[in-house]
């Protein structure tokens, strides 16, 4: 039942926000503080549970429940919560670090669960709050304090990490592009079960600058691939087409080439949106955005009460069952 | 021939073999015959931490001792009155625990030329006068199995494993136990498989008919029943009560229970029980790693969910962080450890009382945790209540120390009345508690200074909470030197503030004045201590004895009471943890007795330590 009498305003904390001046997580504070009444969830209903990071400070900026936990551990937490509390909406903020360097189990867990939670991975590519060392999604390479000479790390792939995990709804966007990362929201709020936003972030501190090409509107076109369901996967001049079992970028791709993608977010196989993800890898510029996938499975939660549920229908969970569970089958009486 | 029955007050009874031989099996149902027929008993399994260790060997051993007796008892038994040894190795891995008179039964049908080399045996020691301080029964049990089980379809193989059956006929027969239990046992047990079911009923006939008739017995025994108080009575053991006890604690603070746990010895038969119990409110999450089992617990509590984990040392560490983060938060959550040997993996299926330092200072920064430890196996279920009950008044985590020792020991437990265990009900915030309808998430209750408990879903109680330090009151973000300093000290205060029950000091000659040593102790060896103090006090010297539910906080009058002896002796299976304790809060020495074996103090040997102490020696 939708609450329209709430406004962003009443999302929003009298804590004061002390992120850097121009932190791309502003931006991303707004849209979600302005997407929350379309949610149309009461607001003790809605719960924010993050990690460590600049971004998991976002629960203290959100006027609903929060915890702001410890590093990698927010999913864990999370699972517990939604599946004691299915009547709730739990959302987790993350970040590169926090969710794919010491959190990374749990976060696949979660997702391969499916537990009824929404995801949101602020991915800077770097870490800001412990001043400025490559992170597990920093390009290889990487000149930063703690790798003076250049990272030798190969960086992960959030979203083809979430797809190996088989995550039932995995999507990637924009700090700067409202209105896709709102629509993105949308689609991630309405999925059962966990969904995965990747989101790309602008640190101007550490990493000013790393997102610019999809950000500047002369380059924008060339390197963003959008992808929309039941729509052909076109950009620029350019579209995917099927290559053998793989995707690429081709040029010149008439509409009647039948390897030209339809982008179908509810393919039961992760293997064609893992594809998607991995156009990157041809050149680390290409970058799908939008929700690669989308399938409906049972999630967690729904799944671990149902087996309460049918255990309570078999007898009540009372005193004398308590009583005669703790006689046992073998008791003696002394007079 | 009429057989003699000899009347005697206790046994101890060893049953030992390979860890495939059904030797845990066996114990448990000899253990089921001696509770119905009403002895007091304490038992205590140890095997091997390998599932199936070579057949034969040493390190595949597997043993089951019992002691019962016509009165009161308070340990497993030191050294056995009677072993059972199934195969070679049964028999040299536990020879050496034997006092010189005791009763040997070995199955002679492994006594092999290879077999007895494999585990360095260059002769027969059944033959060449080895067991000649013993009375020895050598009989080659398997073949009398293999015969007794002759005109049935089953295999070699399959005939031969009932033989730990023949071995309980014998020994239900030698000392008078009651049969039908074990036969309806084996009936259920093995209803889908109607063959294998009375196969192992036969062959328990068997054993018990070749005692009733062969000449090779000419006594049996009797223990009469002990004279328990009166009520209805199980047999149980520790991890049993333990899941009980968190049951029946839930249910008594109406508060839906969630567990979350990764499988560790010797911890997760807790997880197993509690994962049958969904009808009770139990939900179980088998968590991806220890750090997730501990932080779904968390994040139930945080939805009003009673939180438990459960783990051994090694999982402990791992959920340092998050007990940290729960001290910060003030939620309930009952974390438990069931201590094995350590450091590191240790000896996974051992016992040792090494993880006290742990529990009170295994964290960064101030982080005190209220910590209590149950004492004997059905003790385990009031220390879980116990555990819950401060964990939901004072919202706090509260470690519960058991051990591999209580874990898998049993024992006769009177049934409590439900009604009559402790009310926890416990009360949400429903409304903001502050002026201007605002709602302070960190405003204490005056008395017991915990904070109060808003679930989300409560309107008007939206609150942030995290692990950075926060202002007192607003539980808003705070860096603030003063405020740091206070909550330090507050969080302090609330844990040093809770109310536990005076320590009781058992001093039967109080009245005379003349003791001057006492005796304390913590968790699983009461019953070691107990028997020694007894030992002591027969043979002419006072002694007092008294044991410490409460860790942390200690009760209230442990400092009158440690100062009413002239020396305090404390027995730990640790390097002496609880007396460092002691010293450090209360400035005066102590006589710290340690034994870190992986297995219980024998009550003799702990006598003679204590009566050194109490005449001087």
């Amino acid at each position: 039942m939708a609450d329209l009498t709430l406004k962003a305003k009443d999302f929003k904390t009298d804590q004061e926000v002390r992120w850097c001046p121009g932190c791309g997580d502003y931006a991303v504070l707004a849209a979600v503080q302005g997407f929350m009444p379309e949610l149309g969830v009461p607001r003790e209903n809605i719960v924010f549970i993050s990690g460590i990071g600049c971004s998991s400070r976002f629960p203290y900026y959100m006027n609903t429940y929060g915890m702001h936990s410890i590093h990698g551990r927010a999913p864990a937490i999370a699972t517990g919560l939604a599946t004691s509390r299915p009547d709730l909406n739990v959302f987790v903020v993350t970040g590169d670090g926090d969710a794919l360097s010491i959190g990374g189990n749990h976060l696949i867990h979660a997702l391969r669960r499916n537990v009824n939670l929404t995801i949101l991975l602020f991915n800077n590519r770097i870490y800001g709050l412990t001043k400025g060392q490559y992170s597990p999604t920093s390009e290889t390479g990487k000149i930063t304090k703690s790798t003076p000479f250049g990272s030798v790390d190969h960086p992960f792939n959030p979203i083809s990490l979430a797809l190996g995990a088989e995550a039932t709804f995995v999507a990637r966007t924009l700090d700067s592009d409202r209105k896709h990362l709102t629509s993105v929201l949308r689609a991630a709020t309405e999925h059962q079960g966990a969904s995965l936003v990747e989101i790309y972030q602008n640190c101007n501190i550490f990493n000013d600058g790393a997102f610019e090409l999809l950000k500047d509107p002369h380059s924008r076109g060339d390197w963003i691939i959008p992808l929309e369901h039941d729509q052909p996967i076109r950009f620029g001049d350019k579209a995917v087409i099927a290559d053998g079992l793989s995707l690429r970028v081709a040029s010149d791709v008439a509409e009647d080439d039948p390897r030209l993608v339809r982008h179908d977010a509810h393919a039961s196989d992760p293997s064609y949106a893992f594809a998607l993800s991995r156009l990157s890898q041809a050149d680390s510029r290409l970058t799908p955005m939008g929700v690669f996938r989308d399938v409906a499975r049972p999630s967690y939660d729904r799944l671990v009460n149902e087996q309460l549920d049918l255990a309570k229908l078999q007898g009540p969970g009372d005193a004398n069952a308590l009583t005669e569970l703790l006689r046992g089958s073998d008791p003696w009486t002394v007079n | 021939m009429s057989t003699q029955v000899e009347q005697l007050d206790r046994v101890v009874i060893r049953i030992a073999g390979d860890s495939g031989d059904g030797m845990q099996l066996t114990g448990d149902r000899f253990t089921q015959e001696t509770a119905n027929f009403g002895n007091d008993l304490s038992t205590q399994p140890n095997f091997p931490a390998e599932i199936r260790a070579p057949a034969g060997t040493l390190a595949g051993v597997s043993s089951f001792q019992l002691h019962f007796a016509d009165h009161d008892i308070l340990t497993p038994g030191d050294r056995p009155d009677v072993l059972v040894a199934m195969n070679p190795a049964a028999l040299k891995a536990n020879l050496a625990d034997l006092v010189k008179g005791a009763t040997i039964i070995v199955d002679t049908h492994d006594f092999t030329e290879r077999a007895l080399a494999r585990i360095g045996w260059s002769s027969n020691p059944v033959t060449d006068g080895t067991l000649d301080s013993f009375t020895v029964h050598a009989i080659d049990l398997t073949q009398l199995t293999l015969d007794a089980l002759a005109d049935t379809d089953l295999s070699r193989k399959d005939a031969g494993r009932c033989k730990n059956m023949y071995a309980l006929g014998l020994l239900s027969w030698m000392y008078s136990r009651p049969t039908e239990g074990t036969i309806a046992f084996l009936r259920d047990k093995f209803s889908r498989r109607p063959a294998i079911a009375e196969a192992n009923v036969t062959a328990f006939r068997a054993g018990y008919n070749y005692g009733e008739t062969t000449e090779s017995f000419a006594v049996s025994y009797e223990v009469k029943p002990a004279t328990l108080a009166a009520g209805t009575y199980r047999n149980i053991a520790g991890n049993l009560a333990l899941a009980y006890g968190l049951i029946a604690g839930a249910q008594r603070a109406g508060l839906p229970l969630f567990l979350g746990a990764y499988p560790i010895t010797p911890a997760s038969d807790i997880l197993h029980e509690l994962s049958k119990h969904k009808r009770f409110g139990v939900t179980t999450f088998q968590a991806e790693d220890e750090i997730a089992g501990i932080g779904a617990a968390l994040g139930a509590s945080f939805g009003g969910a009673l939180g438990v984990t459960t783990s051994s040392g090694p999982g402990i560490a791992l959920k340092a962080e998050t007990i940290g983060l729960a001290v910060s938060l003030e939620l309930p959550l009952v974390v438990i450890d069931v201590q094995r040997g350590g450091p590191s993996t240790g000896l996974p299926t051992k016992t040792e009382q090494s993880d006290l330092l742990l529990a009170m200072y295994g964290r960064n920064g101030e982080a005190p945790v209220p910590v209590v430890a149950p004492q004997s196996p059905a003790d385990c279920f009031a220390a879980a209540i116990e555990a819950i009950r401060i964990a939901t008044r004072y919202r706090t985590p509260v470690f519960l120390l058991s051990d591999g020792y209580l874990a898998n020991g049993s024992e006769p437990w009177r049934l409590p009345e439900l009604d009559t265990l402790p009310d926890l009900s416990v009360e949400f915030a429903s409304e903001p508690n502050a002026e201007d309808e605002l709602f302070l998430p960190y405003l204490r209750d005056p008395e017991t200074l915990a904070r109060p408990w808003a679930v989300p879903g409560t309107p008007g109680l939206e609150h942030r909470i995290g692990g950075i330090e926060k202002a007192d009151r607003t539980g808003n973000i705070s860096y603030d030197p003063d405020n740091h300093d206070f909550m330090v000290r507050t969080r302090a205060a609330k844990v040093a503030g809770i109310e536990v029950a005076d320590l009781i000091v058992d001093d039967p000659e109080a009245a005379a004045g003349q003791t001057k040593v006492l005796v304390l102790g913590w968790g699983s060896t009461f019953g070691p201590i107990g028997a020694a103090a007894r030992r002591v006090r027969r043979a002419g010297y006072p002694v007092a004895q008294a044991h410490l539910r409460h860790l942390n906080p200690f009760p209230a009058n442990l400092g009158q009471v440690l100062a009413g002896y002239d020396k305090v002796v404390i027995p730990e299976m640790n390097m002496g943890q609880l007396a460092s304790l002691i010293r450090s809060q209360f400035l005066i020495d102590i006589i710290s007795l340690t034994q870190v074996r992986g297995m219980p103090f024998r009550a003799a040997e702990l006598a003679e330590m204590l009566q050194g102490v109490v005449t001087g020696g």
